[in-house]
């Protein structure tokens, strides 16, 4: 006998076991959306921190800038797109979905730290003396995310909640 | 690809810009071109207008929203050539990147979103609209239509332009300008007509390659746009081309921005209409039962992919 109350809860549980990868897809492109939007709206324009070209970028350093800026524009708004088509399907997964912003934004951020400011040197995280400082700071924050984020992403796997509507 | 041994371009819009401060008009037998400009102009307003009261009478009104996006591309593209935005660009690196921005990106879109296509079917009479149909789904059409040759063309364009001897040839030759802004205007609008079509697309290219090609050029776009500030172009003093440069990148960053929701807005409305509420039976769902949920398509709308 099924009442009305676990009937609604266990269609959710089967969504979110069923759209798994889009609860997590939508949050890791949410996340490397909001990790670049900080970057650029914090760093850059607040702070005036990094620089828009600095004469030490490399020509791989251009490219990669103009593909994360792509990229990062079209994460947010898909990711949001796609966070609506999981609502009306009664398929989001708080949870779930905050991990995959947690690992995108650490993603984005370690690459950002270590390929983008390092390798590239496409610009600092800002012109002082003691710069390792930031970097070390910059990318600790970034493996925290990305770590709390696995971490989320692991723990909401589809076989935990399967065994929600088993139980 | 190295950047900065890039040719460099001409000095004429350095000199178009001292000529165009002394004689005030900066171009010699402009007046003519500015009038069939703006002959072309009236003609478009004119042609749709008119289609779109014919289709009204006939009895299959034609929303306004779109008779709107039609006049203010058409305004958008006709300010970037004529007038005194396009009389500043002439020797103003950043007012030359509003125009760009203007005839290159948001004049494209409006047009887009205005569906001249759709409006042609419907208010041609059965010959033309049966011509005008077979011409769309001809192997020529469909090749230059296709999202990957819009890219090429627009994006490529762009290179072509800025870091050739085009920069400045075209300030010299009002012809040349012409013509440049012309393929700006049509690579323009054949990009954003690949990505977000609403006219009928005989053959829709797959989603997955749509945003791949939006991404690249968006990507093209925001490094040309740095190359720009980094290696100036001859004749634009370094403060302007700093401030035209990240003009390009960022406010173009804000059109691209509506084109990708534009895209994504398509793609949640196809979704939803094999939305299943809960997705625990599949089939049960009515489109009754869906209509409630997800923004019902107006009757007058276009029909975007179905409709081919």
């Amino acid at each position: 006998m099924v009442t009305v109350d676990s009937a609604v809860a266990r269609d959710s549980w089967e969504a979110r076991v069923a759209r798994s990868g889009q609860n997590a897809w939508s949050g890791i492109l949410f996340g490397v959306g909001l990790a670049a939007f900080v970057d650029e709206a914090v760093f850059h324009q607040l702070l005036h921190w990094h620089h828009f070209y600095d004469g030490g970028t490399t020509e791989l350093g251009l490219i990669s800038d103009g593909l994360f800026h792509a990229v990062s524009w079209f994460a947010t708004i898909a990711a949001l797109f796609m966070l609506a088509d999981l609502r009306r399907r009664g398929a989001l997964w708080w949870l779930r979905w905050t991990g995959g912003v947690l690992l995108g934004s650490g993603v984005f951020q370690l690459y950002d730290g270590l390929v983008q400011h390092k390798v590239f040197s496409l610009h600092q995280i800002r012109y002082v003396e003691d710069l390792w400082l930031y970097d070390v700071t910059w990318n600790g924050i970034a493996i925290a995310l990305l770590v709390a984020g696995v971490v989320l992403v692991v723990m909401t796997r589809a076989g935990r909640a399967r065994r929600n509507i088993d139980g | 690809m190295v950047f900065s041994a890039l040719p460099p371009t001409a000095a004429a819009f350095a000199a178009s810009a001292g000529s165009a401060a002394s004689a005030g008009h900066p171009h010699a037998g402009a007046p003519t071109l500015d009038a069939l400009i703006l002959a072309a102009a009236g003609l478009a307003l004119f042609l749709y207008i008119a289609a779109a009261v014919a289709s009204r009478r006939g009895g299959r009104p034609w929303p306004w929203h779109r008779v709107g996006c039609w006049c203010a591309g058409v305004v958008a593209a006709v300010v970037a050539v004529v007038g005194p935005v396009a009389d500043a660009a002439h020797g103003d690196f950043v007012m030359h990147m509003w125009a760009h921005l203007l005839i290159g990106m948001l004049a494209p879109l409006l047009l887009v979103l205005a569906a001249p296509v759709t409006l042609a079917l419907r208010t041609l009479s059965v010959t033309p609209a049966r011509r005008l149909s077979r011409l769309l789904r001809s192997g020529p059409a469909t090749v230059i239509a296709h999202p990957v040759t819009a890219l090429v063309l627009s994006a490529g364009g762009l290179w072509v332009i800025y870091r050739t001897t085009v920069f400045g040839a075209m300030h010299a030759n009002p012809l040349l300008l012409l013509v440049v802004h012309a393929h700006l205007l049509l690579a323009g609008y054949l990009f954003t007509a690949a990505l977000i079509g609403l006219d009928p697309a005989p053959h829709a290219p797959r989603r997955t390659v749509q945003a791949v090609v939006l991404v690249l050029a968006m990507a093209s776009h925001a490094v040309l746009a740095k190359t720009l500030y980094a290696f100036p172009l001859a004749g634009v003093p370094v403060a302007s081309a700093h401030e035209g440069a990240q003009l390009m990148y960022y406010a173009g960053a804000f059109v691209e921005a509506a084109i990708i929701v534009v895209f994504c807005a398509q793609w949640y409305r196809a979704a939803g209409r094999r939305v299943v509420p809960g997705e625990a039976a599949p089939g049960q769902a009515s489109p009754g039962h869906t209509a409630g949920r997800l923004p019902a398509r107006a009757s007058t709308a276009v029909t975007s992919r179905s409709a081919g």
